[in-house]
């Protein structure tokens, strides 16, 4: 095998093993993706029972009950509501007007079982996914962004 | 008035920049001595003017000025001064401007200890330091004022937020960014070697140092962050591939792999280009995880401000500095020749593989960081998704095993051609300790999983394999001529420090394999008095008491933790409230032992049906989190010993005769 041949060949096979990794990478990726939706949005997609995905809303005032470890709450997207149960300790951030993001699944009678709840914020104290879909349904208020929704 | 100096003399920094950026470049172009000469102290003048921009910001912090916006929104005049300090770079601004004066740092300390480095090519690579330097002042300025005034001025701040009034959360900053820009002058020195066309051993000599300290802060710098997020969260994990920590992980992974490269340069003026492109890359990828962070793109208590003005001047600024670099190293890298051979078992291959699969793994943790933003911005922002640590776990962990069982081997191979007869026995009693380890873990804990016994294998092999070769290199054994302490002072501290950073690698295995496979988890809410049970310990909540902080009021747990031969503890979880903020955190409550962390966090309280009084409270046991840490700590001794090593200061470039 000349020089030229010997370096096509490992140019071919290096291709090869790249492509392919790329594609283990990419079903990794499928696998683990986790959508984001709001409480309105629920309805309209299939949702199977065990997949895991995050909802996003705003937790709605004097909905928020502790009994024994669970907690729970309804999320509201100013549309649909959908009540949460939580087993642990709610986050720092976590209360009532606030936007939250949970992760976990949705049980047969239409309520979800987080497994996570994330109240991870900036400034606005509003989860940027959860403003980005209040915005594009026109349901945004300026005060979200102020701080100003629970004086 | 103090804020409007600090503004002007950042104004006369851009200024002197933008000066800097042309005059030392055009001098090496001419052979100017004078000019060339001229970019050392405009250098200096630069970090002089941002030094003393930063200070009077520092300053209108400290008095608690509320007439600044940067100030009223950041600080409150009830803070104490350590976070009223902090609240500089607590914010998106102030941040920036720490940036910049990190980045005129450096190119300072260049100016000012890089005596022996060729003339023209020191001359060049403050040139390009400032170059990027006129594009972050303009940043700041055009986008990013931290001297706006208010009007009229308000009676006190909103505070920062009290999740980042943490002395751990006050040096995560500094040491990361220490990091992240530190890389600038890797990227300025392969920059202007490109300009130059020229780059020998001499030049992988001179990187090296510059290279080596960005990594020691930047590993100092996560590690930090990491260790904040485990103690102030109280979510029991130190690590959770959130965005943010990959968008410093990466740059440190290629930072890694430009650390091992350029040794090849250095000994052996090989795998120039390789290097020079490893150089661009990492500091690209710092640039990155700034925009990242910075634009607001990415959802996380890191993002301070989404601002689309400032996002797009970042991404601006990625463009043309990665763009024009990349162009530049398309058109010069041809001239650079490589003319060295090495056999397939050699110190050179050992290091192209490491190469190889950190730059795999770094491409793995950037495609799974960027891949969401890819898809939102496909759908037009219909598809929100993110990609949880499952994929980090299964795609870049076996990537990290090959890499790290290498570490044994690589050390004791010879350059240009290594003989892999000649280590048998060394590696044989590498594998012995390997075997060993697997089987004692197996026996004292006998439920497995098999594969963290294999884990803590690996450590050993690892640890083994670096002592042996630590050993062989100092004749440990073979004492005639000098004591052995004496070998020990004479043996190379650069060398020496290689060996410590990678036992830290093994025992940081020790601790993640501890920490992930064998942590044990409870939540449940308990009355006073009340005792739960985990494995052999029980624990018992005793009181909560009521106080106040200095700017927060508090809720104080006592709990007893009891081991089944009756050593017992007190453990304190709090959970402050911080009026100004309207915000709670939670201080956990953490027992470092040298086998396990016990980590207690107390939640809020709520009365039960028959009118008590229940807490929510989280109990962890996680194993082996003192040796995570300590492996970091000994990764960033490693890398400070090394540094120390006068003959690879900044200013010795002149080789020793073997």
């Amino acid at each position: 095998m000349k020089r030229k041949h010997k370096r096509l060949l490992l140019v071919l096979v290096s291709l090869g093993l790249l492509g392919l990794g790329t594609a283990i990478l990419l079903s990794a990726i499928e696998d683990n993706l986790v959508f984001f939706y709001t409480p309105s949005e629920i309805e309209n997609k299939s949702i199977k029972n065990d997949q895991v995905f995050r909802i996003g809303g705003v937790v709605v005032n004097g909905t928020i009950k502790h009994s024994n470890s669970f907690s729970s709450f309804s999320l509201t997207d100013f549309r649909k509501t959908i009540s949460v149960t939580f087993k642990g300790v709610l986050p720092d951030l976590f209360r009532e007007g606030q936007g939250v993001i949970a992760e976990g699944s949705l049980k047969a009678d239409g309520t979800f079982t987080a497994t996570q709840v994330l109240a991870k914020h900036d400034e606005t104290y509003m989860p940027k996914e959860v403003a980005d879909k209040l915005k594009s349904s026109g349901l945004w208020k300026e005060k979200f962004s102020k701080n100003e929704y629970f004086n | 008035m103090i804020p409007e100096i600090g503004l002007f003399v950042l104004f006369l920094a851009l200024i002197i920049a933008a000066i800097q950026a042309v005059v030392p470049m055009v001098g090496a172009v001419r052979q100017d001595v004078y000019l060339m000469a001229l970019g050392n102290r405009l250098a200096v003048i630069q970090f002089f003017l941002v030094t003393i921009s930063f200070t009077s910001l520092i300053y209108a912090f400290v008095i608690s000025d509320f007439s600044l916006l940067i100030v009223y929104n950041n600080s409150h005049s009830l803070k104490p001064l350590l976070y009223k300090i902090s609240g500089v770079w607590g914010n998106h601004e102030g941040s920036m401007l720490l940036w910049v004066l990190i980045l005129s740092m450096f190119g300072a300390a260049l100016a000012i200890w890089g005596k022996n480095i060729s003339p023209t090519l020191k001359a060049r690579v403050l040139s390009v330091q400032s170059m990027i330097g006129v594009a972050f002042l303009a940043f700041i300025l055009f986008t990013s004022n931290p001297f706006l005034r208010l009007n009229p001025v308000p009676s006190d701040g909103r505070g920062l937020n009290p999740v980042l009034q943490d002395p751990g959360l006050a040096f995560h900053p500094p040491l990361l960014y220490l990091g992240y820009v530190g890389f600038s002058m890797a990227f300025s020195f392969a920059v202007a070697a490109l300009i130059e066309g020229k780059i020998d051993d001499k030049w992988g000599r001179w990187v090296r140092p510059w290279a080596l300290a960005a990594w020691v802060f930047l590993t100092a710098g996560i590690a930090l962050g990491s260790w904040w997020a485990y103690y102030e969260l109280g979510w029991g994990g130190w690590w959770f591939w959130d965005p943010v920590e990959n968008a410093s992980f990466i740059p440190w992974l290629l930072g890694t792999a430009l650390l091992h490269s350029s040794v090849v340069v250095e000994k052996r003026e090989g795998f120039k280009n390789w290097t020079v492109l490893l150089a661009i890359l990492t500091f690209s990828m710092s640039l990155l995880g700034t925009f990242l962070v910075r634009s607001g793109i990415l959802t996380s208590v890191h993002t301070f401000a989404t601002d689309p003005e400032r996002g797009l001047f970042i991404l601006l600024i990625l463009f043309v500095t990665i763009g024009g670099a990349l162009g530049l190293f398309a058109i010069r890298a041809p001239i650079i020749k490589n003319n060295f051979k090495f056999a397939p078992v050699s110190r050179e291959s050992a290091l192209l593989y490491n190469n190889l699969f950190l730059t795999i793994g770094c491409a793995i943790v950037l495609l799974g960081t960027l891949y969401p933003l890819f898809l939102e911005f496909a759908s037009n922002g219909e598809s929100k998704v993110s990609i949880g640590p499952p994929y980090f776990n299964i795609t870049f962990l076996p990537i990290m095993i090959p890499l790290v069982a290498a570490i044994a081997v690589g050390p004791m191979l010879s350059w240009k051609r290594g003989v892999i007869g000649e280590l048998y026995v060394k590696l044989l009693f590498a594998a012995g300790s390997c075997l060993i380890t697997i089987f004692i873990v197996l026996i004292l804990v006998p439920e497995g999983p098999i594969l963290a016994a294999c884990s803590m294998g690996l450590a050993a092999w690892i640890a083994a394999g670096c002592l042996i070769e630590w050993a062989s290199r100092i004749r440990l054994f073979n004492s005639k001529s000098i004591t052995n302490t004496g070998r020990l002072i004479k043996s190379s501290k650069s060398a020496n420090g290689m060996t410590l950073a990678h036992l830290g690698i093994a025992i940081l295995i020790v601790g993640i394999t501890g920490a992930s496979a064998w942590q044990k988890e409870i939540t449940t809410s308990m009355a006073i008095g009340e005792t739960i049970k985990v494995n052999n310990y029980s624990l018992t909540l005793k009181k909560v008491q009521i106080g106040k902080g200095p700017n927060y009021n508090l809720e104080r747990g006592t709990f007893s933790l009891i081991k089944s031969n009756n050593s017992s503890i007190i453990m304190h979880p709090e959970r402050r409230y911080f009026p100004v903020a309207r915000q709670a955190t939670t201080e956990a409550a953490i027992k470092t032992t040298l086998l396990a962390d016990f980590y207690l966090v107390i939640g809020e309280s709520r009365d039960t049906i028959d009118n008590k009084n229940e807490w929510t409270v989280r109990f962890y046991i996680n194993p082996m989190m003192f040796w995570l840490w300590l492996g970091v700590a000994t990764m960033v001794l490693g890398g400070l010993l090394s540094l120390s090593d006068r003959r690879r200061g900044i200013s010795i470039p002149v080789r020793k005769k073997a």
